[in-house]
């Protein structure tokens, strides 16, 4: 029972979810998902269920990423890849400023399509950062105002996940308007879907009474809840259940800083995949005409040099700095600044860092010594 | 006087309309001050700054340094260091410059009141603290004696000579000024601004004491405050990092657990003490 | 291991001419310090209670602000590095930093004082030492500050 709505969960069978998408759909949203797209699963529009990456999976360590065949058929059989939904929300490049009332266009209403729970998490933290201070940005408002997500509880969890230790999944426990949990199993291929929010439940409820979907029954509530059991059980990374800020507050000298520096590149790949950063840079947009009045954002990366420049030159010059600016503010400062964590413990950073930096084990070392 | 939860929630941080130039005044051989007219009602506390924009250029923030009583055109001090400030200090009366704010914290003049206010200020860093000289000198039953002592590198780069004067005729006011070096033409003192705070005469107990200037300066003055007993929970400082959106929402002006558009630029030293000597933070 | 340490006091110029028998005393307050390349003797801030003779090697002294890390001076062979632990607060208003190994004599600054509170002629014998070496470095820091290689007069 959906303690937000009150409504029951019902189960969907696998041939039946492209009812469920074209009931969203038809409510005026662009559905946006997980497709195989260049060796990997990114975030792309999708028509149906055929786009998804049906019988796919992903195989995740320190600095690896490849996608492999599954055994089976299932659509959500793999965790999270080198994008996030920021994309969506959060734009690597958007004008800024007040659009012109002569401007017809209308912000695009979303449907995330397979949200997981380190992810719901990510969009939470965004959301406080962009719309819970004095000054809410209004492009990301746009974005996030009405969209509607459709979580997944993972049924793996990928050797570079430790969602678990930042008490961020593997289950989503709210922000989405339905939750959807597969089970492949003699019971047939099929979702268990629970409703988190009023039009979720209205969604569920059209597709019951279109025959689409039906109350599910007890033992199916019990499977999803074993799929989320075991892959909690899973997990093999963790984070140190030990307080990082004053962990990292009394390490700022650490000799573990020198360590990483000399394998950190400063590409910024982890800035990039990361769901929760969200450092932009204000750049004025050239304009020929010289009626230049229009300015946009772009996705900086505390990596580079200029996201410091004060006064002729960086504040942050050595590699050293950056990566310890980049890891005490996920992990620590983020804290003071916005009251939460700003990792989810997705993984991605460990993924798809070109020498492997495991953020889990740069922490743990730093706290070996402490 | 609008608040600053009124003045931002009326339209979004991306907006900066254009204020009209009503004065320009050379200050230095490389400092500006333009007087800008708000086309509304426009408040703004000591140590506030607004962003200032030339569309094409760039936007940078800049203290406000004018009376914050006073009504009418908003002084702006400028320092030529880059390609924003330097098309901003070549505006004349008449042209246009994007503005939005006020944004950050304020110096704590009422927290103030009912002491001595000590005022160490370093070249470019007594802009920021003019706000507060002001509101002292309009406000002078509520506090003790006012101090400031200000330096720069040399006689020509002092800014606010002929107030300078001024402030220091008064009853109850200390002004004392010096320079890192000099000519024959000078007549005054040649020395760091961190010494003249043992020589100076007020009650540490009650006083409170505003700093700003290069972070050295301020480290060293913060020391000199301490130890001629200056509470450290009444040192306060003002400082600066690249900053962009002024919104909190960039990332750019982090300095440790601070957002400086947000938490800052006025930070007492209690808060910032761990953070101050951590190379490249 | 004190005997080594008042041939190391007696072979460095700071202590030259002082009487062995202080010298001794002085001793029971030092020990044998090596640090490697790029190591820090002290950081700013930190409390400050020791003083160091170089006997081999040079100590930079730096400070941080945006922008970079400066270096004020260096304090080689033969030089002492430290004024801090003398009078309070007892910090370190600099960083100071091994270029290349350096070998030195650490001295504790809290025993020091004591045996200079304990006999006062040791301590003036100390202080004249400290006194001209606070001028040497005064005047130093006064020609450094003319910039003498720069633009031409100011002001």
């Amino acid at each position: 029972m959906s303690s937000v709505t009150g409504s029951p969960p019902a189960v969907l069978r696998r041939d039946e979810l492209d009812r469920l998408l074209d009931a969203i759909r038809r409510r005026g949203f662009r559905l946006v998902g997980p497709v195989l797209k260049d060796g990997a699963i990114v975030y792309g529009d999708i028509s149906s269920a055929a786009d998804l990456p049906a019988g796919w999976t992903d195989e995740q360590d320190a600095g690896t990423y490849r996608v492999r065949r599954r055994d089976d058929q299932a659509l959500f059989g793999y965790n999270v890849g080198p994008q996030s939904w920021k994309k969506y929300l959060f734009p690597a490049v958007a004008r800024l400023g007040v659009p012109d009332a002569g401007d017809a266009a209308e912000p695009e209403r979303f449907a995330f399509i397979g949200v997981r729970a380190c992810e719901l998490r990510a969009i939470a933290i965004q959301d406080r950062v962009f719309t819970g201070g004095r000054h809410p940005d209004p492009g990301y408002a746009a974005n996030r105002e009405g969209a509607f997500l459709v979580a997944v509880n993972c049924g793996q969890a990928a050797k570079t996940c430790f969602c678990t230790s930042m008490s961020a999944g593997p289950k989503a426990e709210q922000g989405f308007d339905l939750a959807l949990t597969e089970l492949l199993d003699s019971g047939g291929h099929r979702f268990l879907a629970e409703a988190g929010t009023a039009r979720g439940a209205e969604v569920l409820a059209e597709l019951i009474t279109g025959g689409a979907a039906s109350p599910a029954p007890a033992s199916d509530v019990a499977a999803a809840d074993a799929v989320s059991e075991r892959t909690a059980a899973a997990m093999e990374r963790s984070m140190p259940a030990i307080d990082l800020r004053d962990l990292l507050y009394d390490n700022l000298e650490h000799p573990r800083w020198d360590d990483v520096a000399e394998r950190c590149l400063a590409c910024g790949n982890c800035t990039m995949v990361c769901p929760t950063c969200f450092c932009f840079s204000v750049e004025e947009v050239p304009d020929l005409t010289g009626a230049a009045d229009e300015r946009q954002r772009s996705w900086d990366s505390c990596f580079t040099l200029d996201h410091s420049y004060l006064h002729g030159g960086p504040v942050r010059t050595s590699t050293r700095s950056r990566y310890r600016q980049w890891m005490t503010h996920k992990l620590a400062t983020w804290q003071d600044q916005f009251g939460t964590s700003g990792c989810v413990g997705c993984g991605r950073c460990i993924a798809w860092c070109p020498v492997g930096i495991d953020i889990t084990e740069e922490v743990a070392a730093i706290a070996a010594d402490d | 006087m609008r608040t600053l939860a009124e003045a931002s929630a009326e339209r979004p941080w991306t907006e900066s309309p254009p204020w009209q130039v009503a004065a320009s005044r050379p200050e230095s051989h490389d400092t500006m001050t333009l007087e800008l007219e708000p086309p509304a009602p426009f408040g703004f506390e000591p140590g506030q700054f607004n962003m200032l924009r030339v569309p094409g250029i760039g936007e940078v923030p800049i203290s406000i340094s004018g009376d914050p009583s006073r009504p009418g055109p908003v002084l702006h001090t400028i320092r030529d260091v880059g390609a924003v400030t330097h098309a901003l200090c070549a505006l004349r009366p008449g042209q246009r410059v994007g503005v939005r704010g006020p944004y950050g914290t304020c110096w704590p003049v009422r927290e103030a009141e009912g002491g001595d206010v000590i005022i160490v200020a370093g070249g470019i860093g007594l802009p920021p603290l003019r706000p507060a000289i002001y509101h002292v000198l309009a406000n002078r039953e509520l506090y003790g004696r006012l101090v400031l002592l200000y330096g720069a590198r040399t006689p020509s780069d002092l800014l606010f000579t002929g107030e300078l004067a001024a402030w220091r005729s008064r009853p109850g006011v200390t002004v004392e000024v010096t320079v890192d070096t000099a000519g024959r033409d000078w007549h005054g003192g040649v020395g760091v601004v961190p010494d003249l705070i043992g020589k100076s005469a007020f009650d540490p107990r009650a006083a409170v004491a505003f700093t700003v200037g290069p972070e050295i300066m301020m480290r060293f003055a913060v020391r000199a405050l301490l130890a001629a007993g200056v509470p450290e929970d009444r040192v306060f400082l003002s400082m600066e990092r690249n900053m962009q959106c002024a919104g909190a929402l960039c990332g750019h002006c982090q300095l440790g657990p601070f957002l400086l558009c947000r938490d800052g630029p006025v930070l007492g030293y209690r808060q910032l003490a761990r953070w101050m000597s951590v190379r490249e933070l | 291991m004190q005997q080594m340490i008042e041939r190391m006091l007696s072979q460095h110029e700071f202590f030259a001419g002082m009487d062995a028998e202080y010298r001794a005393l002085i001793a029971g307050c030092a020990r044998n310090a090596v640090f490697g390349d790029g190591s820090f003797l002290f950081r700013e801030g930190e409390p400050a209670q020791t003083f160091y003779l170089v006997r081999e090697g040079a100590v930079a002294l730096e400070i941080t602000a945006p922008g970079g890390v400066l270096t004020v001076q260096t304090v080689g062979t033969g030089e002492v590095a430290g004024f801090s632990w003398l009078f309070g607060p007892h910090r370190w208003q600099f960083d100071g930093r091994a270029v290349g190994r350096v070998h030195a004599v650490e001295l504790d600054g809290v025993c020091l004082r004591a045996k200079c509170d304990a006999d006062p002629r040791l301590g003036y014998d100390l202080m004249q030492r400290f006194a001209g070496l606070a001028t040497r470095r005064l005047q130093a820091t006064r020609l450094q500050l003319m910039d003498v290689y720069g633009h031409a007069h100011a002001g």
